[in-house]
Formats: C-alpha cells, structure tokens, sequence
C-alpha cells in the first residue's frame, strides 16, 4: 500500500492542532480531552509507520495516563486558568522564532532524509535475531539479548518510581508521631 | 470511587475482565513471535485489574488482589529478571544466552527470552496497578476540612 | 524534511506548556507532550518507503527481509521509554496531591509566595 507524503503531513498536522489546544485551553477537562485524542491518533501513526508493539503499548499507556490525571484532579479546583506572566511569554517567542530559523536553514544538516535510512546496525541485527537466536521477532531480540543491559537500568527506574509513590502517599508521617 | 457505577457497567466489566487478563498473558508469551513482549502485555495486565478498580471500587478489587501481596509480587518480578541475568555466568560473561535454541516459529525457541518477559510482564503489570490503586486512595485520609489557607504562616513551617 | 519541521513544531508547543503556564496540571500535560514528540522523532527516523514491520513471518526469504524490513533499533529504544514516561507521570500526580493538601492551591504563584 503506498502513501504518500501528505497523509503523514495530515496526521501530524491534526496531532498539532490536538496538542495546542491541550495546552492552551482554559478548562482542565477539556485540555485532558485533547490530550487523550492526541495519543489515540499518535498510535495510529505508529501502526502506519511500521511498528505494531509499540502501537499496542501508547495504546494503554494514553488510557491509563487519563485515569492518573483525573484522579488527581477530582475533588480538588477544577475550572479556571490562571493567568500566565508575561516576561516568559516574551521570551518564549524568541525562542521559538530563532529555533524555526536555524531549523529551516540548517535543515540538509541536522534532520537525515525522510525514507531512506542508513541501518549500519539494524542490517546486523535483522541478519542475527533468526539466524542465530533463531527468534522471529527482532524488536523483543534487541530489547532483551542483544541490548539487555540497557532494560536492567530502566526496570530499576520503574521500580523507584513506584516506590517513590509509596512514601509519597503514606498515612503516617514522622511528625505526627 | 466508593459506592460504584450502575449496574449495566459493573456487569460488562465483569464479563470482560478476565478475557483482557488472557489477553495480556498472551501477548507476553508469544513475546518472541507475534509483537508484543514484556512491556506491552505488563500494561495491558494491569489494565485489567484498574477497568475492575473503576467499576467496582476500591474495597472489592482489594479483597481479590490486596496490597501486600502486589507488593511481594512485584519485588519477585525484578529479582527474577536479575536471576534470569545471573545465569549467564556460568559460561563466563554476564546475561550471555544459554539455553537451548529450539527451532525457528515454533514455542521453545529464542533461549532465555520467554523467562525474561514473563519476568517483566509480572513486574510491570503489579507496579502500575499499585501505583494507581495508592493514587486513588489519598482522596479519603485527606478530608476536606485538613487544607490550612495561608491566612495563618505560622501553622505551614 | 517538513515532516521533522511539524516534529519539532510540537516539541516547542511543549515546551510553551512548561514554561508559560502556572497550574501544575498544565505543566504536567506540556511534559507529556515533549514526550510525545521525542518518541514519534526516533521512531520517524527508522522509517523506509514501502517498508514492512520487522518481525518475520513463516513466508518470506531472510535476504529480502533484509532488504525491505524498516530499522528495528529505534522502535527497541522508544518502547521502554513510554513506559518510564508513565512511571514519571505517577509520581508527578502524587505530587501534586500532597502539594495540594498542604497549600490548597494548584496555582505557582500563590506557592512561591509563601516560602516563610
């Protein structure tokens, strides 16, 4: 199936009308919202792309980050906005309107060209992940055997996380002792 | 969170969720020849268990799963994935593969790659229902009337 | 070339999230949005045209899936990192609550304020 280049122009176009409305709208409902659109179309952009396990896992991942985020804002003030300062504001449109000039000018030397790739590695480990593990699936190869040192630092960091979460919320403290 | 939604919704989760729990064990199994793999079907697992959180509320779902035991079962989960590592040294280098090879497509083939995502799977899975569970407990020791305005400065430090 | 351009459009919407806005929740949905854009960037650099998933299936020849599959290195490095992101978020949240039991405000300003 071929397509062209102005889908993905179309896709990532709406995931950006998606997201500024996410951050600039003036209720915190409607800005989760958009929030959960911009990660469903963001995983259909995944399965276009060619790579379903991590199609499956934004999936989840955008539900489950709505129900985190409503649960920490249910009960508590929900509505408006405050106001915003203006001395970022400026200073963030000059960030902005300087990083969009070097983007586009030095644009043949930052970005590599778009559907053709250079797999010095990949070509490697597409060759190895049957042939020698003789695994048909080359993603879970590389993430486990041949990178697997790299998945023991990010379990421990999932690990802290939660852990952090549990003396975060806890009953007691040392105070009230 | 307490009290539970209507009736047709805490029937239809209770007929689904157990499909989506085989659901997610399949996707870790097959890791090695379908995608998926440990990381996926760890968060579809724990989605299992937070669709009945939200149906049901929190006391029911803790009688099934309660903390301690998530607790203990995702220490287990991290400390199989290190001993699944572990045995790598028994030729020389650590995390080296082992096991029997198998044949390609098939279930047994890949070595040590089907106890690393079962191992993953279950860590992933039993952290992230933890963490929602405890998130969706601080709205009843925190009543309303605890939160001090800053009128008072003296009562904060 | 356009298409990393819009990337990079989203990013600095992010980052206009994070430093412009003054309700924490804010700040944490501009975090989510960086996210999404750094993920979506690696895994648009592994892109080839007319290229299939590289996973192998029981009928194609090994040499051509060498040939066609679309770079796997990539999509390895981004599929632990969305979980790690949601990890962050999960802790932010819990955050966020106990900052709101002990002021009773989510807004900055009112935060700083009273630093005593």
């Amino acid at each position: 199936m071929v397509i062209n280049l102005g889908f993905h122009i179309f896709l990532l176009s709406l995931m950006c009308i998606g997201s500024i409305i996410a951050v600039a709208s003036r209720k915190l409902i409607s800005s989760l919202v958009s929030l959960g659109t911009v990660g469903m179309l963001l995983s259909i952009y995944f399965l276009i792309l060619g790579a379903p396990d991590i199609a499956i896992t934004q999936l989840v991942v955008e539900i489950l980050t709505l129900i985190i985020l409503l649960s920490a804002i249910t009960g508590r003030d929900v509505t408006a906005d405050m106001s915003s300062s203006k001395l970022y504001r400026f200073l963030f449109i000059i960030i902005f309107i300087v990083s969009l000039i070097t983007f586009f000018t030095y644009s043949n030397f930052i970005f590599p060209e778009f559907g053709k790739p250079d797999m010095h590695v990949g070509k490697e480990y597409l060759y190895l992940a049957p042939e020698k593990l003789k695994a048909a699936n080359a993603v879970t190869a590389i993430v486990l055997d041949f990178r697997g040192y790299d998945t023991i630092g990010e379990a421990t960091v999932i690990f802290t996380a939660i852990i952090g979460v549990m003396v975060l919320l806890r009953k007691k403290g040392k105070k009230d002792e | 969170m307490n009290k539970g939604m209507s009736e047709i919704v805490k029937t239809i989760c209770r007929i689904v969720s157990p499909f989506i729990l085989i659901f997610g064990i399949s996707i870790v199994i097959y890791g090695h020849l379908t995608p998926g793999g440990g990381f996926p079907g760890g968060v579809v697992i724990a989605s299992a268990f937070v669709i009945n959180l939200l149906a049901y509320g929190r006391e029911k779902v803790l009688l099934k799963l309660s903390l301690n035991k998530s607790d203990i079962l995702h220490d287990i989960g991290a400390i199989l994935f290190l001993l699944v590592a572990l045995t790598g040294f028994i030729e020389g280098i650590f995390f080296l593969n082992i096991f029997d090879k198998g044949k390609l497509f098939s279930l047994w083939s890949g070595g040590n790659l089907i106890f690393s995502n079962i191992a993953i799977g279950l860590k992933v899975g039993t952290s992230l229902f933890l963490g929602i569970t405890l998130l969706s407990m601080a709205r009843i020791f925190y009543k309303k009337d605890k939160i001090e305005y800053f009128e008072k400065e003296e009562d904060i430090k | 070339m356009i298409i990393y351009i819009i990337i990079s459009i989203m990013f600095l919407i992010g980052i206009y999230g994070m430093m412009v806005k003054k309700n924490i929740i804010k700040i944490i949905i501009g975090m989510n949005i960086i996210g999404y854009a750094v993920n979506l960037f690696f895994v648009v650099l592994g892109y080839r045209n007319e290229g299939i998933q590289p996973i192998l299936v029981p009928g194609i020849d090994i040499k051509e899936f060498v040939e066609k599959a679309v770079n796997p290195l990539p999509q390895a490095l981004v599929l632990t990192s969305i979980v790690i992101d949601l990890s962050t978020i999960c802790f932010l949240a819990a955050l966020s609550i106990r900052i709101y039991e002990k002021y009773g405000t989510f807004d900055l300003e009112k935060i700083r304020r009273l630093k005593g």
